[in-house]
């Protein structure tokens, strides 16, 4: 495994090149053939080099390959090489299988689209991009990953840019994205002036030799979580995610579900010594991702539109992750990343197959009562929004009970209560779409209603394999009240994650049982009460509406944050630009260029006396200056 | 034996002759052969000066002219000949395009 791991990420970039400059030209067929092929090559190679991890003992971790030295200038140095250890290991298996599933999907999905070998071109390069991003071994290499799943985020949700709306969401994602990379930019070059390298191994040594101030540790993590917020769509970032569901759906499903907005998890898990060392830093992540969540949470309760709900629930999901990371429980953060990421993609692609049904209706509003329809869809979306309501025995209980048992256990009662609460709204919001979607009557429209169909094979056999993921990816990280060392993904995870100096929190039994109770009720609840709202006496909502209007239209308008960015952000932007264009820009700066153009031609058209267009001239000249050189050298 | 001194001045003669021919002769075939005695004049001057302290140097440079003028001849005489067709005349002051 030493050998090959470095080649994961190489096989979706040769795919990419050929796609790349060939694509136009090449069928259909092979073009998916080979865009699949090489995510699914990649597949078998992570899953090797997983099966070699395995058989190493954990003080070899990682394992680093260094291809080359790619920047060497004065003392800095960066190297291009991969490095491969538990943490890797999953995000590489995670990114390769379901990037995989998706680029099957989207064979059906995207059969009719003219931009066939664009689309799949995208999709390789993003995987290429995020395999970097996972398996750096130094921040630089990491942050062109991260810049590369930005660009492809960007290129993809802007994908069919005739659409004015999508071309702007696209403009949007890249802009709040670049927000958090300065934040990101500014934590890497403290790193570099204070530890002179950006090599991890370099900067956990560093950091545990107690070679930086704690202020600094404090400052850097915390200019990294904002790096984080951006690309994982967290408060005050987020705002950029739900408009990104312009896109392509299975785009939606690989970048804003699955993967890439997970990244930011990612590289906190990754820096986990700062957040470890620093305690202060650690409860800013926790408590931002707790209100995240809930905030988040609160958001998807009003929306029509399927994928939007499913965008707000991806925020308030990464929310939690970032609970578990903030609380010092990577694992259990990695852990919801790892199951989440087969339920949502399944969300999406099952959302993908109800719009592919009903020829690209997103509205619940006019929906309803599918279930018949959609023989294959219906039930791998319910297994989904079961495992993402936290139901047990599904994974998504088993990760999200492993964060708010973390929470409770280090003490932070309020961010396990934010946690919670986030869960009965994931429950009901979940259930508000299964019930407006595929239960109820029947709102379709009589045009559409012509046309409905199942989708094709090669797009409901990706959903059952994710389904049934779905509900076993769980059982490699079971409570730890079930069995002392029955937790698999904890222990396998644990030679990397850093352990703070605080006490070892450990809680009896009973509270565990407690917990797992508490949450176990609170998921069913969410359920019950959807299915109150929405099946039983469908007049409830429209009565609180009527009761709370306020209430309604805020949570309907996103609290206005848009709006509010736009007025404080934006507008003020613009209104700069216009001004430094009017005043410096056609002033000054064209004034500097057009008066060097003038002065150039002044004196242009004195010289140019001496420009007779006479051969005999020339040659008088130069015998002249010949002449004078020449008495020059001689006197 | 010929004093080096000889060898200069007929080349500085050859040499004065071509620079005059150059500047007072008006088309562009004899300007071009002006030039030409000019080389052959430096030729002249390099030999007699590898001759005077027995070096290969010299020589070896008159190869390089000779190299060089064989080039010219065939742009020059090129270039000449598309003047020509582009002004139905090679004397140069029909040339002065390029007159500021």
């Amino acid at each position: 495994m030493r050998d090959i791991f470095w080649l994961i990420p190489l096989v979706p970039a040769l795919s990419t090149l050929i796609l790349a400059v060939f694509g136009e030209k090449l069928p259909k067929k092979y073009i998916s053939f080979q865009a699949c092929g090489a995510v699914f090559i990649s597949f078998l190679i992570s899953l090797y080099s997983f099966l070699g991890l395995l058989k190493i003992s954990p003080t070899e971790y990682p394992v680093v390959k260094n291809l080359f030295t790619w920047i060497h200038a004065g003392n800095f140095q960066a190297n291009l090489s991969f490095q491969f250890d538990p943490l890797t290991a999953v995000m590489t298996l995670v990114v390769t299988a379901v990037g995989f599933l998706i680029h099957v999907y989207s064979i059906g999905y995207m059969a009719e689209d003219r931009s066939y070998s664009r689309f799949f071109t995208l999709m390789n390069l993003f995987t290429f991009s995020m395999l970097v991003l996972v398996m750096a071994s130094n921040l630089v290499l990491m942050f062109v990953g991260w810049e590369g799943v930005g660009f492809c985020s960007y290129m993809l949700i802007g994908f069919w840019f005739e659409k004015h709306s999508a071309a702007n969401a696209g403009k949007k994602a890249f802009i709040v994205n670049r927000i958090g990379d300065a934040g990101f930019l500014i934590g890497m070059l403290f790193i570099l002036v204070s530890v002179g390298s950006t090599e991890f191994a370099s900067i956990n040594n560093a950091i545990a030799g107690g070679s930086l101030s704690h202020g600094l540790v404090t400052l850097i993590a915390i200019l990294l979580f904002v790096g984080a917020t951006g690309k994982s769509a967290q408060i005050p970032l987020y705002v950029w995610l739900p408009d990104a569901m312009e896109g392509p759906t299975p785009v939606s499903a690989l970048i804003h579900a699955a993967t890439m907005v997970t990244a930011g998890v990612y590289m906190v898990a990754r820096m986990n010594i700062f957040y470890t060392t620093s305690e202060a830093a650690g409860s800013i992540v926790a408590i931002i991702g707790a209100v995240t969540a809930v905030y988040a949470g609160t958001m998807a309760l009003t929306q029509n539109d399927i994928k939007r709900v499913l965008a707000y629930s991806t925020i308030s999901q990464i929310g939690y992750m970032f609970i578990g990371c903030g609380v010092g429980a990577y694992a259990a953060g990695i852990f919801h990343l790892y199951t989440h990421a087969f339920f949502k993609s399944l969300l999406f692609l099952a959302a993908g197959s109800v719009m592919h049904a009903l020829s690209g209706e997103l509205d619940m509003r006019k929906m309803g009562g599918l279930k018949k329809y959609l023989p294959y869809t219906y039930p791998t979306f319910l297994i989904g929004a079961i495992a993402i309501a936290g139901v047990p025995f599904l994974s998504g209980f088993f990760s999200k009970d492993a964060i708010l048992t973390s929470a409770f256990a280090q003490g932070q009662y309020l961010v396990w209560a934010l946690g919670l609460l986030g869960a009965v709204l994931t429950a009901f919001y979940m259930f508000r779409l299964i019930f407006l979607t595929f239960h109820g009557k029947e709102r379709i429209e009589p045009e559409v209603k012509k046309h409905i169909h199942e989708s094709p094979p090669v797009m409901t056999t990706p959903l059952a394999i994710l389904a049934f993921f779905s509900v076993i990816a769980g059982y490699i990280g079971l409570p730890v009240v079930l069995g002392k060392n029955i937790n698999w993904f904890d222990r396998f995870l644990a030679p990397i994650m850093h352990k703070g100096h605080g006490h070892e929190a450990h809680l009896g039994m009973g509270t565990e049982w407690l917990l797992i109770v508490i949450s176990v009720i609170v998921a069913l609840t969410g359920i019950f009460i959807a299915y109150v709202f929405y099946l039983k006496k469908p007049s409830v909502p429209h009565a609180l509406v009527k009761r709370f209007p306020f209430l309604y239209k805020l949570l309907y308008n996103k609290y206005y944050v848009d709006e509010a960015y736009d007025y404080v952000f934006v507008r003020p932007t613009l209104k700069g630009s216009e001004f430094v264009y009017d005043k410096f820009d056609l002033n000054i700066i064209d004034g500097a260029v057009n008066g060097a153009a003038s002065g150039t031609g002044f004196f242009g058209k004195i010289l140019s006396f001496f420009q007779t267009g006479f051969i005999k001239d020339y040659a008088l000249v130069f015998l002249l200056g010949a002449i004078i050189l020449l008495g020059l050298l001689i006197f | 034996m010929i004093p080096t001194v000889y060898f200069l001045i007929l080349s500085a003669v050859l040499f004065v002759i071509g620079t005059v021919g150059f500047l007072i002769k008006k088309d562009l075939i004899t300007q071009f052969m002006c030039v030409e005695v000019m080389l052959n004049a430096a030729n002249l001057a390099f030999i007699a000066f590898a001759r005077s302290t027995s070096s290969l140097t010299g020589q070896i440079i008159v190869f390089f002219i000779i190299t060089v003028a064989a080039a010219e001849a065939a742009v020059g005489l090129a270039i000449i000949l598309l003047v020509y067709r582009q002004k139905k005349s090679i004397k140069t002051e029909d040339s002065s395009l390029m007159k500021g």
